[in-house]
């Protein structure tokens, strides 16, 4: 049984369709990617997912359960957490305090669990621990997308969505971030990863989605739609 | 992992009055921390009876000036939750103080058709039991206006709740078979207590002038044992789950639903919380004056509440309690005033140009200090702040330099 399953998922916004009927599957311990085009919409199916967004039809499975009608906060305490497209850092809270909000609603049994997790957080992203009294509002864009990562993190999510979290880095930073996505997957967190950067992404993920005006248009493991002609001429920018 | 990232300093935190204060506050003692309050209350407290020539109001009684504070800094408290916790711009907030008002005048005076007190209810318990009933009708309004507005966002709550405002007022105005219409309600009950030959109808009574301990003292220090009570309330909210809800709420409320706060529920609690304390202050107000009249809940008072709160600085307590006394003790100052410092003015004049003056103030506020006078952050960690002990050991070893304490370990 999937972790995650979508099926036939459609979400409108007004009288616009943005998600038409896609099918998608992710299954535990999994790094599934989903790529596509501006617009394609990526964003749309991520928040269905997390359930800021409603559904038109279609369900969505969360180990085994319908989760269309359960609110977007109660589907984090089943362990759905997203790190939004955009970041969504609290400015005005510390590094810290953001972090902390991160287990919010998934508190932990005791204050030595709560500890070694924000520790793990902390040797994740280096950077954080020397900038945790900073605000999250005067955070560089590179910081602020550590603290959306290490803040969902912070929830011990059982599925973890991540909206581009390359966007707008530095390829150095990129680079970083890529190898810490598969550290934590290695770990044992199930991923759903949306990414404009197909090469790192396909190169990493067990499989792969290719959504194309909200429809999947191509799926299989990574490493074989990193191969496939097509995709490398609309995505990787090779002739 | 990440030795490719150059290691910079963290900018320095630029800490303001407030927080100065808090940092300062925060390192005292526990017992300290309460001598210090207790004193500071009974300062306070005293201020009716010495009088002292510099704060004293010379166009008006002193005591009564420091009532209407004690109720104005009731109000502050709670739109305080509201707005300054949570960032819910409520511009109807005065809906809150007349309908606690008018409660207890439509329980407790002789011209409402639902008057209790000559049917079982006596005039000398009317006021005392008239209060919890006015609160909770308050909570209960809050509930109803806040679960269909609630769902709106900025801009547009503010309006509908600037609406509820002026509804209020009207139904006062217009309902008057029930209210009275302008004319009001009169010879609300208040307290009965302290009978004496001097003082006939009790030391609450407005009937008792003698000084220094005149209606307006005791109200003062009603009103006062109010506010310790609602801040003690509140304090410890804002420090629970509660307040963490409200402030990531206000910070984004999308991030917050996202990490999982029942943003909805928790906005609806602030709303009910902050209802419910312009509820009791308006109660208070209604046994001091003994008399409500729609005027009185003219939406501008709304302004001035907001402007308590933004004055004070949003989200400090002890702040926004400072606006108040700010928003009702200046015009008084200034009432009956011929001269100042030696120079002739027409101080009645100035008091009632306070709309104005308050307006100015605003402005220059906005521009150079839009936090506010008294901006204070609060500590916001599951575990308060054994957390930072972790977090700056753990950085001191794996950067291999001593980390500055920019803590103080009192944050
Ligand atoms: N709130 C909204 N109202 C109306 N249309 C919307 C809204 N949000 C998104 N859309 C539309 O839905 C479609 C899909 O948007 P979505 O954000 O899911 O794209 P995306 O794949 O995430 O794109 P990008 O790579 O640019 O982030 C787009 O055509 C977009 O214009
Ligand atoms: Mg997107």
């Amino acid at each position: 049984m999937p972790l995650l399953e979508l099926k036939d998922l459609t979400v409108s916004y007004g009288r616009i369709e943005a998600v038409r009927g896609i099918s998608l599957t992710v299954d535990e311990g999994e790094l599934v990617t989903l790529i596509g085009a501006n617009g394609a919409g990526k964003t749309t199916t991520m928040r269905a997912i997390s359930g800021v967004r409603p559904l038109a039809r279609g369900s969505v499975h969360f180990d085994g359960k319908d989760i269309a009608r359960v609110k977007a906060h109660e589907r984090v305490l089943q362990g759905i957490v997203q790190a939004p497209e955009g970041r969504g850092v609290f400015p005005g809270m510390t590094v810290l305090e953001n972090l902390e909000m991160g287990c919010y609603a998934r508190t932990f049994p005791t204050k030595a669990a709560h500890d070694e997790v924000l520790e793990h957080v902390l040797e994740l992203f280096p950077r954080l621990r020397e900038r945790k009294d900073q605000l999250g509002g005067t955070l560089s864009g590179g910081e602020q997308q550590m603290v959306a990562i290490g803040r969902a993190l912070m929830a011990r999510p059982r599925l973890l969505l991540l909206d581009e979290p390359s966007m707008g880095l530095a390829p150095l930073v990129i680079q970083q971030i890529f190898r810490i996505i598969s550290e934590i997957n290695g770990e044992g967190t199930t991923i759903l990863l949306v990414e404009q950067n197909a090469q790192q992404a396909l190169s990493r993920s067990h499989r792969a989605y290719i959504l194309e005006t909200g429809e999947v248009v191509k799926t299989g493991p990574g490493t074989e739609l990193l191969a496939d002609p097509a995709v490398k001429q609309a995505y990787l920018g090779v002739a | 992992m990440s030795t490719e990232m150059t290691t910079t300093a963290p900018a320095p935190v630029h800490l303001g009055v407030g927080d100065r204060v808090r940092l300062w506050w925060d390192a005292l003692p526990r017992q300290t921390q309460w001598v210090a309050g207790v004193v500071g209350v009974l300062l306070v407290a005293l201020l009716p009876v010495l009088r002292p020539p510099v704060l004293t109001t010379v166009g008006t009684d002193f005591a009564g000036v420091l009532a209407q504070f004690g109720m104005y800094a009731l109000l502050a408290i709670g739109l305080n939750v509201v707005v300054g916790q949570t960032g819910l711009l409520d511009l109807g907030y005065v809906g809150f103080y007349a309908i606690g008002a008018y409660t207890v005048g439509l329980m407790t005076s002789p011209s409402s058709p639902w008057n209790l007190t000559d049917d079982w209810l006596s005039r000398e318990w009317g006021w005392l039991f008239a209060v919890p009933v006015a609160v909770a009708i308050t909570a209960l309004s809050g509930l109803l206006l806040g679960s269909p507005t609630l769902r709106l966002r900025g801009d547009y709550l503010a309006i509908v709740t600037l609406g509820f405002g002026e509804i209020v007022r009207l139904l006062a105005d217009n309902l008057s078979t029930v209210t009275g219409g302008g004319r009001g309600l009169n010879q609300i009950a208040y307290p009965v207590v302290g009978q004496s030959a001097e003082r006939p109808n009790g030391i609450f009574s407005a009937g008792n002038t003698g000084l220094p301990l005149n209606s307006g003292t005791w109200w003062f220090w009603l009103s006062l044992v109010l506010i310790v009570l609602v801040l003690v309330v509140v304090g410890n909210l804002e420090r629970s789950r509660v307040g963490r809800a409200w402030v990531a709420i206000r910070e984004d409320e999308d991030a917050a639903e996202i990490m999982g706060v029942p943003t909805f529920k928790f906005k609806l609690w602030a709303f009910l919380i902050g209802a419910s304390i312009g509820g009791l202050s308006g109660a208070l107000y209604a046994g001091q004056v003994q008399f409500v009249v729609p005027t009185t809940f003219n939406v501008i008072n709304s302004m001035l509440f907001l402007c308590a709160v933004v004055l004070g600085g949003q989200g400090n307590k002890l702040g926004v309690i400072l606006g108040a006394f700010a928003i009702v003790y200046l015009p008084n100052f200034f009432l009956g005033r011929t001269e100042l410092f030696g120079i002739p003015i027409d101080g009645n004049e100035i008091a009632n140009y306070r709309y104005l003056f308050f307006g100015l103030a605003l402005m220059i506020l906005m521009i150079f200090r839009p936090q506010g006078l008294f901006p204070a952050r609060q500590k916001l960690l599951t575990y308060g702040r054994e957390v930072y002990v972790i977090a700056r050991r753990a950085a001191a070893a794996a950067t291999g330099r001593r980390t500055p304490d920019t803590t103080g370990g009192a944050r």
